[in-house]
């Protein structure tokens, strides 16, 4: 199989196969809270994205050139939830700098990032398929695009369900897990899609 | 003694993470295949809560207070790591199953919650007891939501198969955690409603658990993005008040 086209299978493979929260329950918290409306969802589903580009780049980076080199590769989620806690904050700092449009847009939702367990959970999946650079940044954008497909697609139904006639118990989280639920349902279809 | 029982029914009953206050579902969710893989996740999660409690508890005089979260975050990681070599070396199997969501056990909102709302306010052994509790509390969950995805999804309870019984797979595969913690929440929220004859804001969620680990979904509720109201804060208050009261009472 050539490079490029494992790179593409990575990446729909990250995507939609195995959905970041639909199978693998990473990230839920940010999925079941942040999903009221698109606008927010969508907002969400952006600085996903962007944390997790970097911070997938960076810790890749450093497990190849600091951690491996010192043989101190036992030190991995240590070092990984730190770089990311950090580079979200000193993200969340440049962007109030140098782009106060952006940060305006994605500020709000930066914070909550920072221990999401997508973020560490890509970093440290791409330790262990042995992805290098380009392969873990394409894994991790792929991971982010996954997520931001279903929780934009969840804001749609929470936003068309708003009227609906729910039962008192169901209302609030337990009808948004059963449209998760249904949604899981949906990608199922995916797997077998791609073999890597 | 009677201070511990205390914290211990309080984390297995009063406040329950998983059935009271809602926390911590990405492991909830992920691992909850079997009852056996839920009791795995759940008493890892136990050590790991002990262990960092205590040592939290031990240096919150030491910790100044603006850099406290980094730092709980690698009290708690280096505990992670440690249970994961652990289990790798002693529980190969088990390490198998649950995968890489022992890792994850770093990004728990319990641990860190607890951390922050109790081990850093609290003396030692009050700690340790709180994190006991809270563990056995988080286990019970895991092991029950494990118990009954195993129990529809593979027909077999604790691995052993009931004769008879034609299973519904797509109950240990993932639409089925949603639907079984949709049903279980539903079912909680029913129950509260008939006790109380009022609407749910009777929840133990704090402010401080929910924060800091981006926990948007705290106690059932959503918190409110858009600041209309501010749904996991007030109730917090409230009960914190009470806490701080019963502290300075000793």
């Amino acid at each position: 199989m050539s490079e490029f086209t494992k790179i593409i299978l990575i990446a729909i493979s990250a995507a939609l196969v195995n959905n970041v929260v639909l199978s693998q329950f990473l990230g839920l918290c940010p999925f079941l809270g942040v999903s009221k409306n698109m606008k927010s969802a969508a907002g969400m589903g952006v600085a996903v994205i962007f944390v997790i580009a970097i911070s997938s780049a960076v810790a890749s980076l450093i497990y190849q050139f600091v951690l491996t080199p010192l043989h101190i590769e036992y030190l991995q989620t240590i070092v990984f939830i730190l770089v990311i806690a950090a580079l979200v904050q000193f993200v969340e700092m440049f962007l109030k700098k140098a782009m106060p449009a952006l940060h305006k847009t994605l500020g709000v939702y930066l914070p909550l990032i920072t221990t999401n367990c997508a973020v560490l959970g890509v970093a440290l999946n791409n330790v262990t398929d042995h992805y290098n650079l380009l392969e873990s940044v394409v894994n991790g954008v792929g991971t982010a695009v996954g997520f931001t497909i279903a929780i934009v697609i969840l804001a749609g139904l929470r936003e068309k369900m708003e009227d609906n006639d729910i039962p008192a118990p169901f209302q609030g989280m337990p009808i948004v897990l059963l449209t998760a639920g249904l949604m899981a349902i949906a990608f199922m279809g995916f797997s077998g899609l791609v073999r890597l | 003694m009677n201070k511990a029982m205390d914290r211990i029914k309080n984390g297995i009953i009063t406040e329950n993470p998983t059935f009271v206050q809602i926390l911590g579902m990405c492991p909830t969710l992920a691992v909850t295949t079997s009852a056996i893989n839920g009791l795995g996740m759940g008493l890892s999660t136990t050590v790991i809560l002990i262990m960092s409690n205590l040592m939290i508890s031990a240096l919150r005089n030491v910790i100044p207070n603006r850099v406290r979260i980094p730092a709980y975050i690698v009290i708690v990681a280096s505990f992670v790591t440690i249970v994961d070599f652990l289990l790798q070396a002693f529980l190969p199997e088990l390490s198998e199953s649950l995968g890489g969501y022992i890792k994850l056990i770093v990004v728990n909102c319990i641990i860190l919650g607890r951390a922050e709302a109790y081990a850093s306010k609290n003396p030692v052994v009050p700690s340790i007891f709180d994190g006991v509790g809270m563990g056995l509390g988080f286990t019970v969950g895991l092991t029950a939501i494990g118990l009954v995805r195993e129990l529809i999804g593979a027909g077999s309870v604790f691995g052993f198969a009931i004769p008879g019984y034609e299973p519904i797979g797509i109950f240990v595969k993932s639409p089925g955690a949603f639907i079984v913690l949709a049903f279980l929440i539903a079912f909680l929220n029913f129950r509260k409603m008939k006790k109380k004859k009022s609407n749910t804001s009777d929840t133990v969620c704090r402010m401080e658990d929910c924060m800091h680990c981006g926990n948007t979904s705290c106690g059932g509720k959503f918190f409110d993005f858009d600041g209309d109201t501010d749904v996991v804060g007030h109730v917090g208050k409230k009960e914190e008040k009470k806490e701080m009261e019963e502290n300075a009472n000793e």
